[in-house]
């Protein structure tokens, strides 16, 4: 993996990064996906991908009803900063 | 009285008996916990004051003749589990500031019992890792030697049940995180079905893998807790809705006839001949009570790690999205812009490992590399799936080492990751494929604990408790204790 790759993998995840760390993370990645790239020699023709461990699950459904109440005020005790219940984040739109 | 060395069993009798109160062995456990976290940095929170009041309201309900059998009992919950009014970190900075608003409906059943909780444990940065060094905590200290890893991610955990500081702790495992460190400490782990427990108010680290689990002495206590802990949650949609069996009563089901698996690829290149040694003794134990041993083989195991490491980070890169110093947890100071805000936030908040693992997570799942490797993992991963199927349609349960080798010493393993992810190759495979799997002690190398790995098929935890149990009625390597916590 380049330099520039690790940057932009960086920014997809919404990392910040700096410079000195990259070759760092390059170095651990180039060898993850080396190691997971063995999964090439798998022989996986005819054979679907499996997302969910227990055969035959469906996903469940539940009607729509309101089942909570509102808490807010409790779930914004954690939040780094709230004005009139809202969550404050820079401004966006200039 | 020596309370801390009895098992979960004998406390839950000897509190029904009155010999002691919660109140008391509440007492004692704190004042252990007191003594030993210096050395062994097991815990990140210790809740006293609270599980005081909990103790004396067991005390209580016993008095009067209530209760069922866990009332009284003290416990630890790993620090993935949300505690209402109690700080939930993760092991992480993004979480050092984070208060549960509500309770894990493990640790609201639990509670429901009237166990009482003595605070949360150390683990690995949102349980990711394999020795307790990735805690933003710092490190937890094996008790068998303190220069050695615990194993993780359920680490603290484990320390705090080998250590005897409480009779149970709640872990979770997504590659082994229960059962690698039980095997490390020489203590009881169990992993549950996926979906056989509720993952609601559980961190979420990689969802198709992720099951909690228990920590504690036996199988016996194993079942006593399990019992309580597994149930369908409609709060938990991949809850599976199946009534929970009496698996305490289930332990005293004859082993006679059974066949065991062995798993052949487990007892190949990797595995310490001296951890082989304890396995295989072991299995002829088994023998002896009437089992029949039956090679098995799993052709596609080496391929369970590299599966893993696609399937587990593409899980955790989503899952981890929604810390962005927005709604909880670490927010940078004074961001210039909201790109800078989520960036710097989530780029402090996370240690190396995590970062890591989003990085090689967004990676997989980014356009032009999906197919290459996520859906090539989720298709290996079937093919694992399927190797435990065959397996399963000629023996009950398969059996093998937990880990290739004794606890590591500390900074060992932490320079290549690659090194750190095959100390789990024994153990992920279950996890791949959502069965039921446990670690017991097996004997001692150089007066470290090995562990035998038990995996079942899907939903016969009962079936793994009563074969566990009957080792441990024959055996007595469950009983010991590490050196200097006797």
């Amino acid at each position: 993996m380049k330099p520039e790759e690790i940057a932009s993998i960086a920014h997809l995840a919404r990392l910040a990064m700096d410079e000195a760390e990259i070759p760092r993370y390059q170095e651990s990645l180039t060898s993850i996906l080396s190691f997971v790239g063995d999964l090439e020699r798998a022989e996986t023709r005819d054979v679907s991908p499996m997302a969910h461990p227990l055969p035959g699950l469906v996903q469940r459904l539940r009607a729509d009803v309101v089942t909570e109440t509102d808490a807010h005020e409790r779930y914004q005790a954690n939040a780094p900063q709230v004005a009139a219940s809202l969550y404050l984040v820079p401004k966006v739109i200039e | 009285m020596n309370l801390h060395t009895k098992t979960l069993a004998a406390l839950a009798a000897g509190l029904r008996a009155r010999d002691f109160s919660s109140v008391e062995l509440t007492r004692a456990l704190l004042a252990r916990i007191e003594t030993h976290q210096p050395a062994l940095n097991a815990m990140i929170s210790v809740t006293a004051t609270a599980a005081m009041q909990e103790a004396a309201a067991a005390d209580g309900v016993l008095a009067r003749g209530g209760g069922g059998p866990l009332t009284g009992i003290p416990l630890v919950h790993k620090d993935i589990f949300c505690t209402e009014g109690v700080r939930t970190t993760c092991g992480s900075r993004m979480l050092d500031n984070f208060v549960a608003p509500y309770d894990a409906t493990v640790v609201a059943k639990l509670k429901a019992e009237g166990m009482v909780m003595l605070g949360k444990a150390n683990m690995d940065e949102f349980a990711m890792g394999s020795s307790n060094e990735t805690s933003y905590y710092g490190p937890v200290k094996n008790p068998w030697n303190h220069k050695l890893v615990p194993g993780g991610s359920s680490g603290g955990s484990a320390a705090v049940v080998a250590a005897r500081l409480a009779p149970f702790a709640s872990a979770t495992d997504t590659g082994g995180s229960i059962r690698q460190p039980a095997a490390l400490c020489g203590i009881t782990g169990f992993k549950p079905t996926y979906g056989r427990v509720s993952r609601y108010g559980m961190i979420a680290f990689a969802s198709s893998l992720d099951q909690g689990g228990t920590l504690t002495a036996t199988a016996e206590d194993a079942a006593l807790v399990l019992r309580a802990m597994a149930g369908f949650d409609a709060r938990d949609s991949t809850s599976v809705e199946r009534p929970v069996p009496d698996y305490v009563a289930a332990l005293t089901q004859p082993l006679a006839g059974l066949k065991i698996g062995l798993l052949k690829e487990f007892f190949e290149k990797g595995l310490d001949p001296e951890n082989e040694r304890c396995v295989r003794a072991a299995l002829a134990v088994y023998e002896k009570l009437g089992a029949q041993l039956i090679e098995v083989s799993l052709p596609n195991l080496a391929l369970s790690v590299p599966a893993y490491y696609v399937v587990a980070p593409a899980e955790c890169s989503s899952n981890l999205a929604r810390f962005d110093g927005v709604r909880f947890g670490h927010r940078a100071k004074e961001p210039k812009d909201l790109m800078d805000l989520y960036k710097r936030s989530r780029g402090e908040g996370f240690g190396a490992e995590v970062k890591r693992r989003i990085m090689t997570g967004t990676y997989v799942l980014s356009a032009g590399y999906y197919d290459a490797f996520y859906i090539k993992a989720q298709k290996v991963r079937r093919l694992i799936a399927n190797d435990f199927e065959r397996a399963f349609a000629q023996v009950d349960v398969v059996m093998g080492p937990t880990t290739p080798t004794v606890a590591f010493e500390l900074g060992a393993k932490t320079a290549d990751p690659i090194t750190m992810y095959l100390n789990d190759i024994y153990t992920i495979g279950a996890n791949l494929a959502g069965l039921p799997a446990m670690s017991i002690p097996c004997g001692l190398v150089q007066n470290l604990p090995v562990g035998l790995q038990i995996i079942g098929r899907h939903f016969a935890e009962d079936r793994l408790l009563s074969t566990a149990h009957a080792y441990q009625r024959e055996t007595d390597w469950h009983t010991r204790v590490p050196p200097g916590y006797e």
